[in-house]
């Protein structure tokens, strides 16, 4: 039995784990590391990550909708009118004005792939 | 088989591990391991350094992730100031690891008290001592207890500063508030900059106002200041004035708001120009990184980590990045809203670089909001990216709210204060 990788010298008698936890973690352990080892989805391109603290993953509602699914043109026209003023805005004015049309369109794009 | 952690369980020190860490990593083959595990171990388990590890996990699933928090318990610091006004309650701020543990990420529960650069290992106060190909450094900051004359770490336990995520501080400046008699002096003292959450005393003055209007209306607030301006001032002091006249005061640096010194037992404090008994005092002094910072040796001689913007890596030490509050980040302001952003970028160009990718260039985002009233915020936004190896603004975008709007807008900035808050932290810590 061997150590993770991460885990250095030295740790061997300190590692602790709650039975309860052992056995969840035990059970996927032992499935194929393909399952676990799953390759990871392209990054979201820059400018995504600062959407994702606001606009959830899924639900949301009118003020803070869910991006994912919405499709790229409408994300594209929200951002553009956010940006020109012509649609009224607690802070996504502020906040479109800081995206370039093409930055813009790579984000429509990611998050229209996204289910 | 049987895997080691089994024999230490009486073992008070704790190594949560996540289901795809620890427990699986011990099981595949060799091989696999030997190829495809790098180990990434991150110190400080806040809105930075959390973010990271699920965007780590979520980048790359081969990776050996190890998250070093010295609290069982997270007590988030935004919208804390609600806890004060009676908005909030102190559950509603706090945060576990165990959904961090069981997305696959190894939780230590500890202290980090040594980084060795280069043999790339980390120790604990546990004794453990971890190895890392990517060191990330997220202790958020440390509060410089020597530079109040009179005011120390122990004097915490009578004026708390309750700028930390240790949820006993905000929990006892809330016990104070509700023990004091009807027409005392709340004093609250503002630190320079730079600090964590720029507009955090001043939302936190407002909320004790808001509770002292309602419950003591003979009371006052005074914010004793070391600047002679303030972020979104204009708004707040607009907001002060329709909300809470004769009840909130605030003494600039030129006013002789900066203080001298503080009296514990007289209850007193000595400024420039004045002499002041308080009831309840929140000392916020100045701050530094976290202690880790300076032990690994990204922290300069201001006491803050200067960076590369687009890797997060230290400029001081390779491997190690740093992120958060304790990072030199140009223009952003120290907010929970950037550390998380932050920490999601940093994990994304640790992914690239890992494999020998460029990391794309950032594009940052932060806005805060500060709750001054129920139904009432106003926020300041900003959208970052580097130039010359700086974050600056970029042109024409951020700002803050408008000065005059109707109340609608201020409701509705405090309705998304609240949803920002359950969507990050459920992201981070759900």
């Amino acid at each position: 039995m061997r150590l993770p990788p991460h885990i250095g010298e030295g740790i061997t008698q300190t590692l602790i784990m709650r039975t309860k936890r052992l056995l969840p973690a035990l059970a996927l352990a032992l499935m194929p590391a393909n399952v676990i080892a799953a390759p990871a989805a392209p990054p979201p391109p820059p400018g995504v990550a600062a959407c994702t603290g606001c606009h959830p993953k899924s639900g949301g509602d009118a003020a803070i909708p869910q991006l994912a699914g919405h499709s790229a043109d409408d994300i594209i026209a929200a951002m553009k009118a956010f940006r020109s003023g012509t649609r009224p805005a607690t802070v996504m004015d502020r906040i479109a004005k800081g995206f370039s049309d093409d930055e813009i369109r790579v984000i429509a794009a990611w998050y229209a792939a996204q289910k | 088989m049987i895997p080691p952690m089994i024999e230490a369980q009486k073992n008070r020190r704790e190594i949560l591990g996540g289901a795809a860490g620890a427990a699986a990593a011990t099981l595949w083959p060799r091989a696999i391991r030997a190829q495809a595990a790098p180990r990434i171990v991150i110190v400080g388990g806040g809105f930075a350094g959390a973010s990271c590890a699920r965007a780590l996990r979520e980048a790359d699933a081969r990776l050996a992730i190890t998250l070093v928090e010295a609290q069982h318990t997270y007590t988030a610091p935004p919208l804390s100031n609600g806890v004060l006004g009676g908005t909030r309650t102190l559950a509603q701020q706090q945060f576990g690891y165990d959904k961090i543990a069981a997305a696959g990420i190894t939780v230590a529960i500890a202290t980090a008290t040594t980084v060795d650069a280069q043999a790339h290992s980390v120790t604990l106060s546990t004794g453990d001592k971890l190895r890392y190909d990517r060191l990330v450094v997220a202790p958020g900051i440390a509060l410089r207890f020597d530079a109040i004359p009179g005011y120390s770490a122990a004097a915490a336990a009578q004026l708390p500063h309750a700028w930390t995520s240790d949820g006993t501080q905000i929990d006892l400046l809330r016990r104070q508030l509700e023990a004091m008699d009807d027409g005392g002096l709340v004093a609250i003292v503002a630190p320079v900059n730079p600090s964590r959450c720029p507009p955090g005393p001043y939302e936190r003055a407002s909320m004790i106002a808001h509770y002292l209007k309602t419950k003591k209306p003979r009371s006052k607030v005074v914010i004793l200041d070391s600047k002679d301006t303030f972020t979104m001032q204009e708004l707040f002091l607009k907001a002060w004035k329709e909300l809470y006249p004769g009840l909130l005061e605030w003494k600039s640096l030129s006013s002789g708001g900066n203080v001298a010194s503080i009296d514990i037992a007289k209850k007193t404090i000595e400024t420039d120009f004045d002499n002041y008994t308080f009831a309840v005092a929140n000392v916020i002094p100045p701050q530094i990184a976290g202690p880790i910072a300076k032990l690994a040796g990204v922290a300069d001689r201001t006491g803050w980590c200067p960076i590369d913007p687009v890797t997060f890596e230290s400029l001081q030490q390779k491997n190690i990045h740093v992120i958060g509050d304790a990072a030199l980040a140009g223009a952003m302001p120290k907010s929970a809203f950037a550390g998380s952003v932050e920490g999601k970028l940093c994990a994304a160009a640790i992914a690239a670089l890992l494999v020998d990718k460029k990391p794309a260039v950032p594009k940052l985002v932060s806005n805060c909001y500060s709750v001054v009233a129920p139904d009432y915020a106003i926020s300041i936004a900003g959208v970052y990216h580097p130039v010359n190896g700086e974050y600056v603004d970029v042109e024409g975008s951020g700002g803050v709210s408008p000065l005059d709007a109707p109340a609608a807008l201020r409701a509705q900035e405090a309705k998304f204060a609240d949803a920002w808050f359950r969507t990050n932290t459920a992201e981070i810590f759900g």
